[in-house]
């Protein structure tokens, strides 16, 4: 299992062997741009009946640094949609910007930015695999919420290569392995989200976030989570997970026959 | 015109022997023609108005708008060749969107019309370009809050920053004109077009410098302004379009917004009432002054 | 002689590739020992600096570094200067590769003077951030630079800035970086308190750079500050032979 934004877009070493590094110039120019510094987990998303959840913790680690503890990387977009961004801080920075621009662009008309989620994330998925094709790549996975043009409820992913997926609920970097095997049991496909309501949602990505904190080194225990309804986006960026689960470390003694 | 057939008045690059650059002056006169637009600098935020002439009953009423946004602090209205307006919007866009990408923030009012006065100027220069035929009005709102930097992180000392000199006024509303020949100055009142000397005229009463209009104030006086300098050509109709910049506190909260339908008919049914009232007191008055005479 | 051959590769292309040749702008072939003298070393080898900070305190900001300079192990220069001034009240603290720090700084410092010119008004310290934000994103293949920016100015106040290594911006209330910082993480976070008198500032921020020096080979030589407030830039030095006491303030 390997989920650091390093390992990103390299072929699986257990399928395809290790890289040959020896196709490398040993020295020459660094390609920082090929790899991450500064870096956020895992973002988790869940659809409801009427809505999304978006939910990232607050953390910007450098390598196994905690570098940055009020990182906000949930991103509104045009008052309707939410982006929610794991990897490369400063590309992060770099595709917020690039959203401001196109809003300012779309209220240039009357009719004010008529881009709804589903629009948004095409375009950024394109814009992703434009930059893997320049071989310069952002080194970001997102998931975009919000609604499409039917007013359903949208939630999709696309990553640095310009992959997408979609799914009731989706979740990014060491949330793939952790998140979703706890949200596909909540909510298994034949439930449909019409049956989850706002607060089941909220309550299963806390659920998430608290044990990604228990289990993913690169995490915090502060949050920003976003609900993103038809009546707006109800963005909080500065949570703390609750009812941690410690105490029954005083049970547990040695590691293996020792008892006392 | 004395100077036509002088052969000085053919070329933008070429002077006239009296230092005249008549290119630019004709291109004044495509601006005299067009309808009235106005700007005017209130309390706390900026009004634009247009007379919109109607030149054609098969145009949709409330379509085609003439004021146009900038960023999203700054709005521009035009008098004159309607697609030189555009450009010089699209230019202004361009300005404000490459501030953007340096700066990361929004562009002041005042950079803006400077950058803009720039690019007009250059238009006055060669002979393989003419001049701009419009005289545009710049009007904005500069952040008055502490500004972050675009896609920021990060939060800084919960307590705020140290050492801020308070009460230091920083930001409020900003009116610039910029005329063909690439001059700009900065205004409290601003009017271009047709009826530019009736509306400067109105303006004027205003005593805009005391800086105490409230811009709701400002959006009727904007709108009776139009409707004055409309007086002179009663014959054609008209659509007043009217837009507004307030300050984060007000009602568009630092964005160049169009004025609410709902106010908008509000302002022009007063600006009617107070146009027939005007016509019946000078009535009055000179039925009066008959009485007065011996 | 064109000195290229002695670092760098030749790719399966056939084209070299020399960055450090070409960062150098070296054209005479030096020998190793004359390549140390000037600095022309090896990415890795590079002059490296070593710890620096800033923080807001009651009045504005303070910034504070060492002085040390390496190439490897040798003490380049261990009186050195990483406190730069960009505008009158902006400055920023150097780590990294000092040639690409030095190169950044100098164009920030043009831009910022330009703007001011133009625009009739001092830049904010979020213009200097900026700048330097554009540069260290747009060119993070070229460069090893990790910035600290701050600066006062009378409408925001004292502001601090951080630009770690890929290009990223972060506002914060105090920052540190270099190779020194990772060991100040903890007496830093353990004693920082917001809304600090002067001398509260300038006794965190010696204190633990003491404490970086101490711990980390690639910092040392003397403790430079400086204080950003209304009243505007005044430098502070600490010496190492009076246990980092003083003389103090130098202007």
């Amino acid at each position: 299992m390997n989920h650091f934004p390093e390992a990103w877009g390299r072929p699986r070493d257990d399928v395809y062997g290790a890289y040959n590094s020896t196709y490398l110039q040993t020295s020459g120019p660094k390609a920082h741009t090929t790899s991450p510094a500064v870096t956020g987990t895992s973002v988790l998303g869940v659809k409801f009946k009427g809505g999304v959840v978006l939910a990232t913790d607050n953390l910007a680690s450098y390598g196994s640094l905690a570098r940055f503890t009020d990182v906000k990387r949930l991103r509104v977009f045009g008052g309707k949609a939410v982006v929610g961004f794991g990897g490369d801080v400063s590309d992060m920075q770099y595709i917020d910007r690039l959203l401001e621009s196109i809003d300012i662009r779309e209220n240039y008309s009357s009719h004010g930015n008529m881009l709804n989620a589903k629009n948004l994330h095409t375009y950024l998925a394109k814009v992703f695999y434009k930059r893997r094709s320049e071989f310069n790549p952002l080194w970001n996975h997102i998931l975009v919420a919000g609604f499409d043009a039917d007013d359903q409820p949208f939630l999709s992913s696309a990553d640095l290569l310009g992959t997408t997926f979609s799914s009731p609920h989706l979740a990014t970097g060491f949330g793939a392995h952790l998140a979703v095997p706890i949200l596909r049991r909540k909510f298994p496909d034949e439930r449909g989200i019409e049956t989850i309501s706002r607060e089941e949602a909220i309550e299963a990505l806390k659920e998430c976030l608290k044990v990604l904190f228990y289990r993913d080194a690169r995490s915090l225990d502060k949050y920003s989570i976003a609900v993103i309804t038809q009546e707006g986006i109800d963005l909080r960026e500065d949570e703390q997970i609750e009812g941690q689960s410690w105490a029954f470390a005083e049970t547990i003694r040695g590691y293996g026959s020792q008892t006392s | 015109m004395t100077s036509i057939g002088t052969g000085y008045d053919l070329s933008n690059s070429v002077f006239s022997p009296d230092g005249r650059n008549f290119q630019v002056e004709y291109a004044v006169k495509a601006v005299e023609n067009g309808g009235t637009a106005i700007g005017i600098r209130c309390k706390g935020g900026v009004v634009l108005a247009v007379e919109k002439i109607i030149t054609s009953k098969l145009l949709k009423p409330g379509a085609n708008k003439r004021i146009a946004t900038v960023d999203r602090h700054v709005g521009i209205v035009s008098s004159g060749l309607v697609p030189d307006g555009r450009h010089f919007v699209s230019r202004a866009r361009d300005e404000a969107s490459s501030w953007r990408g340096t700066y990361k923030g929004p562009i002041p009012i005042s950079a803006l019309a400077n950058r803009l006065g720039g690019y007009v100027q250059a238009y006055t220069l060669y002979s393989s370009v003419r001049p701009f035929g419009v005289t545009s009005i710049v009007g904005g709102w500069d952040s008055e809050a502490e500004l972050a930097v675009d896609g920021q992180v990060g939060t800084g000392p919960k307590s705020g920053a140290g050492g801020k000199v308070e009460g230091a006024k920083v930001g409020g509303p900003g009116l610039f004109m910029i005329e063909p020949s690439g001059l700009y100055w900065g205004y409290y009142g601003a009017a271009t077009g047709k009826g530019r000397q009736a509306a400067k005229a109105e303006l004027e009463k205003l005593d805009l410098s005391a800086e105490k209009l409230s811009l709701h104030d400002g959006v009727k006086e904007a709108a009776r302004i139009i409707y004055v300098a409309h007086e002179d050509s009663k014959d054609k109709e008209f659509e007043l379009e009217m837009t507004w910049i307030s300050s984060l506190d007000g009602p568009t909260q630092g964005r160049h917004e169009e004025v609410p339908r709902e106010l908008l008919d509000e302002a022009e049914k007063a600006a009617r009432r107070a146009l027939e009232g005007d016509d019946e007191e000078d009535e009055g008055a000179r039925g009066s002054g008959e009485q007065m005479e011996e | 002689m064109i000195g290229h051959g002695t670092t760098g590769m030749l790719g399966e292309d056939g084209i070299h590739v020399d960055m450090n040749h070409l960062k150098s702008g070296e054209v005479k072939n030096l020998d190793v020992s004359e390549r140390r003298l000037f600095g022309l070393l090896s990415h890795s080898q590079q002059p490296l600096t070593s710890t620096s900070m800033a923080i807001n305190f009651k009045d504005g900001v303070i910034l504070g570094a060492d002085s040390r300079t390496t190439t490897g192990a040798y003490i380049a220069n261990r009186v050195t200067d990483k406190l730069t001034q960009v505008h009158d009240t902006i400055w920023c603290c150097r780590s990294g590769s000092a040639a690409d720090t030095q190169a950044v700084a100098d164009i920030v410092s043009y831009h910022l003077n330009m703007y001011g010119v133009t625009n009739n008004e001092s830049p904010t310290t979020q213009v200097a951030a900026s700048l330097f934000q554009e540069l260290c994103y747009e060119n993070k293949n070229q460069l090893s630079a990790g910035i600290i920016i701050a600066g006062y100015d009378p409408r925001h106040g004292g502001q601090v800035y951080s630009i770690p290594l890929g290009g990223s911006l972060h506002k914060q209330s105090f920052a540190i970086g270099g190779s020194g910082s990772t060991y100040i993480y903890g007496y830093t976070d353990a004693h920082w308190r917001e809304n600090m008198t002067e001398q509260e500032g300038i006794d965190f921020v010696r204190s633990a750079l003491q404490e970086a020096i101490k711990w980390d080979g690639s910092s040392g030589g003397v403790i430079r500050l400086v204080v950003l407030t209304k009243r505007g830039a005044v430098r502070h030095l600490y010496l190492p032979d009076n246990g980092y006491t003083g003389p103090g303030a130098t202007n």
